[in-house]
């Protein structure tokens, strides 16, 4: 289990390659001098060239590249083109709100979606599985702002229970903290919850046409055992695929949700550093967002043995 | 699926089971009576409004529905209900485009990644890599390099998409190379490319046609979600991304701003997701059975 383990991380090394590959030949062919960004209009072409050996532009390109991922290795972000902070302090300011976020939407999406798709494969082909299914396809088809916007004027403007923008953070004030995030969390889980109740519809149906199905129900297991214990237990393996594919959905619904309420996490610095040009931000946010991405699914396929010892061998 | 090898009669009966399943379905036949109506008000757009959905026209700031503006004004006195119009075109324009770009270079990644494994090995790390880039972030970032226009939104809604494509092409040719008419096809010593093209491709039609029903649903959301966060199409032109963005600041006075725009982006979506899935289901009977 544990060289299994290790043999799965060493897969993802060349995947991050590629991606910090693709980050910086992006980034490369930006348009605009980053030394003459930082040095400004006044400078002298003396200027220019001292600060191009200083930031290793003056280098090959391939040297420029392994000189990047030096610096990245021992934690050196580079520095905001735009407020001239150090880029990791930038991003561990903002991180906070997003992270609870992903923390709040995760745990209610699964607490909604999953017995929510257990019983629609239960009582299939029913009045109540058309209606989860069709509600699936809502919360996956629905945009994420204007699923947003949508509560916002229900719960906030129409019925006046949650503030509509802005957002505390859990340790400055909990009540609030539970105020501002229930609609972003709301907002957010639309799409997952849609996601995760299907493939679990899907997959408990699949499992529950199986032989050992009918042998439990036919030695009188009872039918609450026979759903959750023979079955969804069974269906683990492929709701934990989506639920970690899906978590691509997340980070992009992250970006727009943070947008629609205000918050300010990393989505939102995502979206200022685009407008603002700050490449070295951009560099870094796209190599966390991304990271946080191969991570997350290098969890689920460990995630694999425990639900299905198959793949161990 | 050896649509090739079925004899003419059950593939008739075939596709009158396809016809039926898709018939059975209410809705279904709604969405894509939905969807037909889209088209033509795209088409038609000109002749649903007389009014100019660009034209700047500062007294009408924020005018409410009213007879002259069923919609009411935008933020820059734009006639709303002519931008709704017109943002269908986009969406509708936008979408086939970048669906039918990342089909075309998904399948013809695809189909050599599939056929020759020396070519797949590199490419498909590059895949990875793409794929490991989540799309928004990497659309985004697109952005940033090459400035907000319609070929940057369409670079950066085929970009992360296709490697998707290249996937399921490479996964259903590593399959198919094992059939037994694709070994005498090969002991015949027929060319690679007549391999790929008469005994391949055909088998990849289908699943391609549900690939690419997601695609286009994802490729209009992608769209509206870049032109919402100001980083999509120039701000003037009639998207109902950009509309929202215009309205959003003024979303509290008037909900309509946002709902107007969002209301058809949102049917749009449901309906070609819809069909996706009951094409899905009438193309892929494993599939169906389960559900």
């Amino acid at each position: 289990m544990f060289g299994y383990i290790v043999r799965r991380s060493v897969m993802t090394i060349p995947v991050m390659g590629v991606v910090a590959l693709i980050v910086f030949a992006l980034l490369h062919f930006a348009p605009g001098d980053p030394a003459a960004i930082m040095a400004g209009d006044s400078a002298s072409p003396a200027q220019l060239a001292e600060i191009r050996a200083r930031l290793g532009l003056d280098q090959p390109l391939h040297i420029q590249f392994f000189y990047w991922l030096g610096q990245l290795g021992q934690g050196h972000f580079g520095t905001s083109l735009h407020s001239h902070k150090p880029v990791a302090e930038m991003i561990s300011s903002r991180i906070g709100p997003t992270l609870s976020l992903a923390v709040t939407t995760m745990t209610f999406s699964l607490l909604v979606a999953i017995p929510m798709g257990v019983y629609a494969a239960w009582a299939r082909g029913r009045l109540s599985d058309r209606l989860v299914m069709m509600m699936a396809v809502l919360g996956f088809s629905t945009p994420v702002f204007v699923t947003g916007y949508a509560l916002i004027y229900l719960f906030s403007l129409n019925a006046g229970w949650f503030p509509v923008q802005g957002f505390t953070p859990l340790a400055t004030d909990p009540v609030r903290f539970l105020q501002t995030a229930t609609l972003p969390t709301l907002t957010l889980s639309a799409v997952y919850v849609a996601l995760i109740a299907r493939i679990t519809r899907s997959s408990v149906l699949e499992i529950l046409g199986e032989d050992f199905i009918r042998t439990a129900r036919a030695k009188g297991v009872p039918e609450a055992r026979v759903v959750l214990r023979h079955a969804l237990r069974n269906a683990a393996v492929p709701i934990v695929t989506v639920a970690g594919s899906g978590a691509a959905f997340l980070i992009s619904g992250v970006v727009v949700t943070e947008s629609v309420f205000n918050i300010p996490g990393l989505g939102r610095l995502m979206v200022e550093s685009v407008l603002a040009r700050d490449y070295p931000l951009i560099q870094s946010l796209m190599l966390l967002l991304s990271l946080i991405y191969i991570l997350i699914n290098l969890g689920i396929d460990v995630l694999y043995m425990v639900f299905d010892p198959r793949i161990r061998a | 699926m050896k649509m090739s090898a079925v004899l003419p009669a059950a593939r008739e009966r075939r596709a009158g089971q396809w016809r039926a399943r898709l018939r059975g379905n209410g809705l279904t036949i709604a969405a894509s009576a939905f969807l037909v109506c889209l088209v033509l008000v795209a088409i038609f757009a000109p002749l649903l409004t007389s009014a100019d959905p660009i034209l700047i026209n500062a007294v009408n700031r924020l005018k409410a529905p009213s007879a002259q503006f069923w919609f009411g004004a935008d933020t820059m006195g734009r006639d709303l209900f002519a931008r709704v119009v017109y943002g269908a075109r986009t969406s509708l324009v936008v979408g086939v485009v970048a669906a039918g770009a990342s089909l075309l270079l998904g399948l013809l990644i695809g189909l050599v990644c599939g056929y020759f494994p020396i070519v797949d090995s590199v490419l498909m790390r590059v895949m990875d890599g793409i794929m490991s880039i989540p799309s928004i972030v990497f659309a985004v970032a697109l952005v940033a390099i090459t400035g907000a226009n319609l070929v940057t939104v369409l670079l950066a809604i085929v970009l992360p998409e296709f490697p998707r494509v290249v996937r399921l092409v490479r996964g259903l040719i590593l399959s198919l190379r094992n059939e037994a008419y694709v070994e005498a096809a090969v002991s015949l010593a027929t060319p690679a490319w007549r391999i790929l093209l008469s005994h391949m491709l055909p088998n990849t039609l289908a699943p391609l046609i549900v690939q690419g029903s997601f695609i286009l649903a994802s490729a209009i959301l992608t769209e509206a979600v870049m032109s919402f966060l100001g980083v999509g199409l120039p701000p003037e032109v009639p998207s109902w991304g950009n509309i929202i963005a215009d309205g959003r600041s003024y979303f509290q006075l008037r909900p309509g701003l946002v709902f107007f725009p969002g209301i058809p982006l949102a049917l749009t979506v449901l309906a070609i997701n819809l069909i996706g899935d009951a094409l899905r289901d009438a193309l892929d009977p494993k599939l169906a059975r389960r559900g």
